[in-house]
């Protein structure tokens, strides 16, 4: 059986063990609060620019002459996963649920004879594709050194991708990050970026006919690039509040449960210390009545 | 709410943040295909726009809003600027202005072709709002 002074020194780490997690919780949470702000900031421009475009798209995409970008390349066999983590652990399941739904859907897509390539954003998620997809990581870009998500950190992802889809190393490209829904709650998500998934106006709504300055197709070549930042620019938002949001709930368990070991340990301790003082008691008694 | 008649609804937004939203009654923007000024009932459209200046008129007050590019829509709902980067003009760094101006000029002999064009043009730009930004002494 330990002894008490080793039974003192693990009860003082678990307190030690229990102050860095609290320190970490409250960090997280007030991290948090900026990295929601920032996504929520970041959302009216994302949606009006998905209304604009397929505003002009619904018009396009039938077209035979419609940008590669939007209408793919008509086919269908290699496919880019950019997965979307981030670059710290310690937040529960947070990252390994962005890969498992990654793993999963390249598994999926390999068993039916495709060729999947991986682009891979954030330290986390490289290092857990890498165990068993190692030859198919064609990227990986680390945001480690980034303090606060800017656009031009998006702007440069986007454009990699795009220089490879020019160059013909993929036909589809799918998005993975972990959609911010609320501190317990985060959900990973796909979303495939080319072809781009156009929402179909809403049935009865009245499609206004704009006037457009210059031409359409020359307004949707800008256009689409730049969505595609902005979309993998969203991405990284909501992963980064969904990150602290995740982080947060686990430091919290993390804290609760070192506080539920010191109260057990503390017993066991107050017990061992009051039998050696019983026992003791007795030696002292049983001596003095043998005199 | 009713909308007075000669008023309508402007979204300026950024990736990063809504720079202006409200009911104002003129909007000029800096199209790529010339100028052009936006009223209350004005017709649908949807035109890109060149790094320039905005400006916003809503009654007694104006207010000017530098954009580096970005695409405009008119509908019925009123006016939404979808800006690359905005901000109000008397919040502009103007020797961080001039430092992009500069870096651009750099960058200009490693460019060639449709690039090149592109690059010059987005630079004539820069260099109209910065002699804007200077002349009108908005600071």
């Amino acid at each position: 059986m330990a002894s008490l002074k080793d039974m003192r020194v693990r009860i003082a780490s678990t307190k030690a063990t229990q102050k860095i997690t609290k320190a970490m919780q409250m960090v997280a949470a007030s991290k948090l609060r900026r990295a929601q702000m920032a996504a929520e900031a970041a959302r009216p421009y994302a949606e009006k620019m998905e209304a604009v475009i397929s505003n002009i798209a619904g018009a396009a995409a039938g077209s035979p002459g419609a940008p590669v970008l939007l209408a793919g390349n008509g086919k269908d066999q290699v496919h880019l996963l950019l997965v979307c983590t981030g670059e710290r652990g310690l937040s529960g399941a947070f990252n390994s649920s962005i890969v498992r739904l990654a793993r999963e859907r390249a598994l999926e897509l390999m068993s039916q004879g495709k060729t999947v390539k991986f682009f891979c954003v954030g330290r986390k998620g490289y290092e857990q594709l890498r165990r068993n997809f190692e030859k198919q990581i064609i990227d990986n870009v680390e945001l480690r050194s980034v303090r606060q998500i800017g656009f031009v950190n998006a702007e440069e992802i986007a454009k990699k991708v795009i220089a490879r889809f020019n160059a013909g190393e993929f036909d589809v490209c799918t998005l993975f990050y972990s959609r911010f829904k609320s501190v317990i709650s985060q959900i990973p998500t796909a979303q495939r970026l080319i072809p781009l998934e156009v929402t179909a106006p809403a049935a009865g709504a009245v499609a206004t006919s704009y006037e457009y300055e210059p031409e359409e197709d020359e307004i949707l070549s800008g256009l689409l690039p730049r969505n595609l930042a902005v979309q993998i620019f969203r991405a990284l938002l909501e992963n980064n509040a969904s990150f602290y949001g995740a982080q947060m709930s686990a430091m919290d368990n993390a804290t609760r449960n070192a506080g539920e070991m010191i109260r057990k340990q503390t017993l066991v301790y107050n017990r061992t210390r009051q039998a050696m003082i019983t026992k003791e008691l007795i030696e002292i008694i049983s001596g003095a009545e043998a005199i | 709410m009713r909308r007075d008649m000669s008023t309508f609804h402007f979204d300026l937004v950024s990736p990063e943040k809504i720079a202006f939203s409200g009911e104002v009654d003129q909007v000029d923007i800096p199209g790529a295909e010339g100028d052009f000024g936006v009223l209350a009932g004005h017709a649908p459209v949807v035109a890109v726009i060149r790094p320039g200046i905005l400006t916003v008129t809503a009654g007694a007050n104006t207010q000017k809003i530098v954009v580096l590019g970005g695409i405009a829509e008119v509908s019925d709902k009123g006016l939404t600027v979808l800006a690359d980067v905005a901000t109000a003009a008397p919040d502009v760094d103007l020797e961080e202005f001039a430092a992009t101006i500069q870096t651009m000029e750099q960058q200009l002999p490693s460019k060639v072709g449709d690039e090149l064009d592109s690059a010059i043009e987005r630079l004539d730009h820069f260099k109209s709002i910065q002699h804007e930004l200077n002349t009108t002494a908005m600071h």
